[in-house]
């Protein structure tokens, strides 16, 4: 159990269904993904295409990436059964993908690992960010200290105040948090502001997109960096059980984690796939961030994709108790996913999503990140309705203590 | 020929440059933009380029993202926009208007409903700044159907392959952003910008307007001095900014601004014309 997953982007596997050819050439998940971005990155993006190629196609480069998975992230990370959470919910047994035990505390950090390793082949010495509750943002300041390159995060001041913790781990690890005023000072502004600074300094700089969405390669790039939280659980799952998993839950914002652990089980036609967006106060109030639940096809961030947006195109606010899933579109793949039908997209409240925190915490003694509560609440409703002897998987991925003054607040408390 | 090709030839065939003022529509209100349109053009604009606010402009410095918000807490959308063309229009039917903006307005009102409106409110030419040949293949016929030039962007990271294409599409004018960084940052190369002008212009026949970092008199007539065209932008939305709601201080301020830039790109071209005499 102690050998890294191998890395295999290019799983060299019969293609049985179209979505294992996704996405196309120039980055299309059927009508979705692309490249929609001001014409400066556009030759910036097409170098970046050509170096993650070579680089996943060089033995040297996926063994550099699993040896730091291996030594620096700690994985592979285990499988759990939460026993007590499954006899709670009466049903079926479920089980964590434990992303929580990762270094830096959460899933972010596959990713980061894989990009700056390509920065640093491609010889760029300045590395930005954009990031939403400040785990990318940790993440990528982490991997910055360790190659000893500069790091610029952009976070929204509004998130700034909510993540305060993150903000300083992030100055501890030497970089440099800037805020960002503009918009509704969030997740989806501190994106704006980091494609604005990489137009800017596209020579020296490489922006570490922190989810699957965003101009291609990012959302392909992205997901295959996230696809051993998927490939290890799969493995671990016949090994320890000789079984699948009949349901797999994930929360989704962009959707990194969600599609690092969806994506090698989508040939698996017995595999029930579920994404759990943000409901905040509920869909039906508008106060969410649930695109794939209740928004349309839009462009925004260099892709086309589901997006909350009125009926004149422009963006809509959204609202998450989670700083994470606070974010108006989602990864193109999940809309594509959606519209085949192969993957169901949920929602769970902010209460729902609460008092999953509370619960999983209490009887389990593990406390989930407020996004991988989310998939936790749908998990528990999710199993009430199935057999004992069917087993659904949940990834669980970040820890929740990066929350404790949001749950603190929404339980009227002040630390 | 359209009224931006007639235009625009008509000033290269007298060795003048045309200048392009840009202003975000319904800044800071809806009712504000027709008048300053009309300013703009008794300043000594030649054709005029209104920005379609959006939520999200993410090649848009600070001074046009606060334009973007202004306009859309006074509830400006890409409908409201046509309204105001076909407003101008009443007073101008001579001036060639240029809509830039981003995709997603185009795309929630439905390209083909775009085009047909923006043709009838009197739009001439359209840049939508995140629309890229790859992914454009419907939207420039679609424009040109409606009779509506497809300004492209070109980028100092354009490559020459890549600039061929571009000008195989667009129409109207090349609208080349002049270094690498969003509207409204002050870091013109004049010298490096002769060389990629020329480069475009070994490509088409199509004017080549400059803008991104035009901000004084000086640039203005620097620009002009390689360019067909001299696109200004944040200097004169800043004016906006700065006197608020006090329209008839902004349009002084916006007539002021674009008349510095008018005399000295006239005084550029004088020089360059006697020069060419000589």
């Amino acid at each position: 159990m102690n050998t890294p997953e191998p890395q295999q982007l290019d799983p060299g596997t019969p293609l049985v269904h179209a979505w294992r050819n996704m996405p196309d050439v120039r980055g299309h998940f059927g009508p979705y993904g692309g490249r929609f971005v001001a014409e400066t990155l556009m030759a910036p993006l097409d170098e970046l295409s050509e170096a993650y190629e070579a680089a996943r196609n060089d033995p040297a480069f996926m063994a550099a990436l699993d040896n730091d998975l291996a030594d620096y992230v700690g994985r592979p990370t285990p499988i759990y059964h939460a026993e007590r959470l499954s006899k709670k919910a009466g049903g079926a047994q479920i089980w964590f993908k434990r992303e929580d035990l990762n270094h830096t505390g959460a899933h972010k950090i596959n990713n980061t690992i894989g990009q700056a390793l390509l920065a640093a082949r491609m010889g760029k010495k300045r590395i930005i960010a954009e990031t939403g509750a400040g785990q990318h943002g940790v993440a990528t300041a982490t991997v910055a200290a360790r190659l000893g390159l500069e790091c610029v995060v952009f976070m929204g001041s509004e998130d700034m105040r909510r993540q305060a913790t993150n903000v300083y781990r992030m100055r501890l690890l030497g970089a440099e948090v800037r805020p960002v005023e503009s918009g509704s000072k969030t997740l989806k502004d501190a994106m704006n502001e980091a494609l604005r600074d990489w137009v800017a300094h596209v020579d020296d700089t490489f922006y570490i997109i922190g989810t699957v969405a965003g101009p291609h390669p990012y959302p392909a790039m992205v997901r295959d960096f996230q696809a051993v939280i998927g490939r290890e659980s799969r493995r671990q799952m016949l090994e320890r059980l000789d079984r699948l998993p009949d349901a797999v839950v994930a929360c989704v914002g962009g959707g990194s984690n969600a599609i690092g652990i969806f994506y090698p089980f989508l040939d698996d036609e017995d595999v029930q796939i579920y994404g759990v967006e943000a409901g905040g106060d509920g869909v039906a109030t508008g106060r969410h961030a649930a695109p794939l639940s209740a928004g349309r096809s839009g462009v925004l961030h260099g892709n086309r994709t589901y997006l909350m947006q009125d009926d004149n195109g422009q963006i809509s606010g959204t609202h998450s108790v989670s700083a994470g899933l606070d974010y108006p579109g989602v990864g193109p793949e999940h809309s594509w996913l959606k519209d085949i039908g192969r993957a169901h997209y949920v929602d769970i409240t902010d209460t729902e999503a609460l008092n999953a925190f509370h619960e999983c915490t209490r009887i389990e003694g593990i406390m989930p990140a407020l996004e991988s509560a989310h998939a936790v609440a749908y998990a528990q409703k999710l199993a009430a309705t199935m057999k004992p002897d069917q087993i659904v998987l949940v990834n669980m991925s970040g820890r929740g203590d990066k929350d404790m003054n949001s749950v603190a607040e929404a339980a009227g408390e002040s630390l | 020929m359209s009224r931006l090709a007639s235009r625009l030839g008509a000033l290269r065939e007298q060795g003048r440059s045309a200048l392009i003022p840009y202003l975000t529509a319904g800044d800071p209100a809806p009712d504000a933009t027709a008048g300053f349109m009309h300013a703009l053009v008794e300043a000594g604009a030649d054709v005029l380029e209104v920005g379609v606010p959006f939520t999200d402009p993410m090649a848009d410095g600070p001074v046009i993202q606060g334009a973007c918000e202004r306009a859309l807490a006074a509830g400006m959308s890409l409908s409201g926009v046509l309204d105001i063309v076909t407003e101008f229009r009443q007073r101008d039917n001579e001036t060639p208007i240029v809509l830039m903006g981003y995709l997603n307005p185009v795309d929630r009102m439905g390209l083909d409903t775009f085009a047909e409106r923006a043709q009838k409110a009197g739009v001439d030419g359209v840049l939508i700044v995140d629309m890229t040949a790859e992914e454009a293949p419907d939207v420039v016929p679609t424009l040109e159907d409606a009779g509506l030039d497809a300004v492209c962007l070109i980028a100092p990271t354009t490559g020459d392959a890549r600039i061929e294409k571009i000008c195989a599409k667009a129409s109207g004018f090349i609208y080349y952003v002049s270094f690498k960084g969003v509207t409204g940052s002050a870091s013109l190369d004049v010298s490096s910008l002769a060389a990629s002008v020329e480069r475009i212009r070994a490509k088409t026949q199509l004017p080549v307007a400059v803008g991104f970092g035009v901000s004084t008199p000086e640039n203005a007539a620097d620009v002009s001095r390689v360019a067909d065209a001299v696109v200004v932008g944040s200097a004169l939305v800043r004016q906006i900014a700065e006197h608020g709601a006090d329209r008839d201080a902004t349009q002084a301020a916006l007539r002021d601004t674009l008349s510095a830039m008018r005399r000295a790109i006239d005084e550029q071209d004088n020089t360059q014309g006697e020069a060419r005499r000589a």
